[in-house]
């Protein structure tokens, strides 16, 4: 059964440099159970998605469903039965952690009692007696994305929203906070996440949607969206920078379409349909063309070489287009 | 880490009305614990009142060359202080939408009144303690009632309301300018000559022309006139004003309090309903 139904979602913001369309006609299904990752760069449009589905904005045009609930015209019966948490931890600084978390629980009308027992069992289950009985102000960043989790899960809400759980968390809280979505919908909730880290969709998800300008642009299991760029793909580091030249044109000749070379010029990579035998050819000339390597070999394509096939740029960008943007003003 | 417990749904109870009054109160309550544990809030609300019923009375009073500046200027102080702490539901909206909470609150199924509910009588609360504080002051450094009790809640009463009602006025404006900062700035921007061109130190008639004129129909100069009349502190020693407003505090002041009423509280549960945090 689907559970979470959108159909041809817009959004359309005024700017002084014309309209810009973070959302573009998006359809979207989920199938209760499961887990849908949004994938997508930064401004492709996927904290928009779950903001029109959260209730927080009216799109321009389209529809919403959740559990047949009309998101656009009855909003308050949606948030009866959805649980979300932002890209911010949405917590109040001057509370404790177990105030917080009452408050959620009250605003939900459990009555005081449930809520106090609520906030309770979610303090155990999170492991935040220390932040419990403390102001929130002055706890790290991890501690206060758990709460801000937590918050969303006091009513063990049918349909989970989770907008960049993980962004800015160290590698270790990260890793915590997966366990816990992993145990979350065991359970049977349905969640919808969005995230820029393919590791993260290629994780959590049973289901990826990969996003840009405000669009579906692919769908699948991430071995189905691995196999539409099919074979392996060779890469080669470099012992010298300046052959990267020489590497990418040899690459190309044994491989589909252009050789790719990394930002600091050390490596080379290229899509190829017979592995092992491009490997040789390769390896052959590059020989021959006297080009050192440090390293070389095969590897499997991940997602983002899916992402970087089907949109023409790669999906962790912010970074590379921050730096290129400042190399262009110099 | 424990697996939840098996999907218990956990259903709303109550009814709508109880409702309403259960988000009002816990939205309230969640701005009280704030005063309480944020020392910047307590230090305005308590000391800033002192300071300026000192400084007002003991520095510009003998200057006055008027028999008892301290009964004049009490009211004006008041009006002053209550009204700067309406800028609190102002800068703390703002603050709550750049931190993300706003968001939180409306994907719960909370009354959308609520949170402004709680935001504005946490203004109140602020500008109660700080009255009492400045009558306790007040009254150390001479300020006397000469009406009666009635006149002195009914004074009392009316300060608080039109703070009350200008919290929400604040209010609109947080969520509309989004920061802080620029809230805090420019409600001094807008504040000082709103307090100040008006009654509320100086008697209008010794204003130029243009001056007088607005001070006149500044709002601030009805409470400042009504709050005198009821704690029987108006001046024998000034002019009666010739203005209507002013002749008819009661019924400026109430109608000025109905308005911002009227107007800014659906104004203020739109625009809740619309905002979010980027």
């Amino acid at each position: 059964m689907t559970i979470i139904e959108a159909r041809g979602l817009k959004k359309t913001y005024k700017s002084k440099s014309g309209p810009v369309h973070a959302l573009d006609g998006l359809d979207l299904l989920v199938p209760q159970g499961t887990v849908k990752a949004l994938l997508g760069p930064n401004g492709a449009g996927k904290t928009t998605v779950v903001k029109v589905l959260t209730t927080l904005i009216q799109p321009t045009e389209g529809t919403a469903f959740v559990d047949g609930i009309d998101v656009l015209s009855n909003p308050r019966a949606a948030r009866r039965i959805i649980g979300a948490s932002g890209q911010y931890a949405a917590v109040d600084e001057n509370l404790t952690g177990f105030e917080n978390l009452e408050m959620v629980g009250r605003l939900y009308h459990l009555g005081a009692k449930t809520a106090r027992r609520r906030a309770q069992e979610l303090i155990d289950q999170f492991e935040l007696t220390e932040a419990g009985n403390r102001p929130v102000k002055g706890f790290s960043g991890g501690m206060r994305r758990r709460i801000d989790l937590a918050g969303a899960l006091v009513i063990n809400p049918k349909i989970l929203f989770l907008d960049e759980p993980t962004t800015g968390l160290d590698p270790r809280s990260r890793l915590a906070l997966w366990q816990i979505i992993k145990n979350l919908v065991h359970d049977g909730t349905t969640l919808l996440l969005t995230t820029q880290y393919l590791e993260e969709a290629d994780h959590l998800a049973d289901d990826i949607a990969v996003i840009d300008g405000g669009k579906v642009i692919a769908e699948g299991t991430s071995d189905q969206l691995k196999a539409r760029i099919g074979g392996h793909r060779v890469v080669v580091a470099l012992v010298d920078e300046s052959d990267a030249g020489a590497a990418s044109e040899i690459l190309a000749r044994h491989g589909e379409g252009e050789a790719r070379v990394s930002s600091d010029r050390r490596s080379v990579e290229v899509a190829v349909t017979e592995g092992p035998r491009a490997l040789q050819y390769i390896l052959a000339d590059l020989g021959q063309a006297n080009v050192g390597l440090h390293d070389a070999g095969m590897r499997r394509p991940t997602l983002d070489d899916v992402f970087l096939k089907l949109t023409g740029h790669t999906a962790e960008n912010e970074q590379d287009t921050e730096k290129s943007e400042m190399e262009q003003a110099k | 880490m424990s697996v939840l417990t098996k999907q218990t749904t956990y259903e709303s109870v109550g009814t709508p009305a109880g409702q309403l009054l259960s988000d009002g109160w816990i939205a309230t309550r969640r701005n009280l614990i704030k005063i309480k544990r944020v020392p910047e809030i307590l230090v305005f609300t308590i000391l800033q009142p002192i300071m300026f019923v000192l400084l007002f009375s003991q520095v510009y009073g003998g200057a006055m060359n008027v028999s008892d500046y301290t009964n004049f200027l009490m009211a004006g102080i008041f009006a002053q202080t209550v009204i700067f702490g309406s800028t609190f539901s102002g800068a703390a909206m703002a603050q709550d939408l750049k931190d993300g909470i706003i968001d939180r609150f409306r994907t719960l199924p909370m009354n959308p009144a609520a949170v402004l509910i709680g935001r504005t009588n946490g203004d109140l609360v602020i500008n109660s303690i700080s009255m009492l504080i400045m009558m306790g002051t007040g009254w150390i450094v001479g300020w006397r009632v000469t009406t009666s009790v009635w006149g002195f809640l009914g004074g009392v009463a009316i300060l608080l309301l039109f703070s009350y009602s200008f919290s929400w006025v604040m209010a609109l404006l947080g969520m509309s300018v989004r920061s802080p900062e620029v809230i805090n700035n420019a409600s001094f921007m807008i504040l000082f000559p709103l307090t100040f061109i008006s009654n509320a130190f100086v008697p209008i008639h010794t204003m130029p022309e243009v001056l007088k004129n607005i001070a006149e129909w500044n709002p601030v100069s009805a409470l400042v006139e009504s709050a005198r009349q009821l704690f029987g502190n108006t001046n024998p020693d000034f002019p009666e004003p010739t203005a209507w407003t002013l002749q008819n505090p009661f019924i400026t002041i109430f109608v000025g309090i109905a308005l911002m009423l009227l107007i800014f509280v659906p104004l203020c549960i739109r625009k809740f309903e619309s905002i979010s945090s980027r």
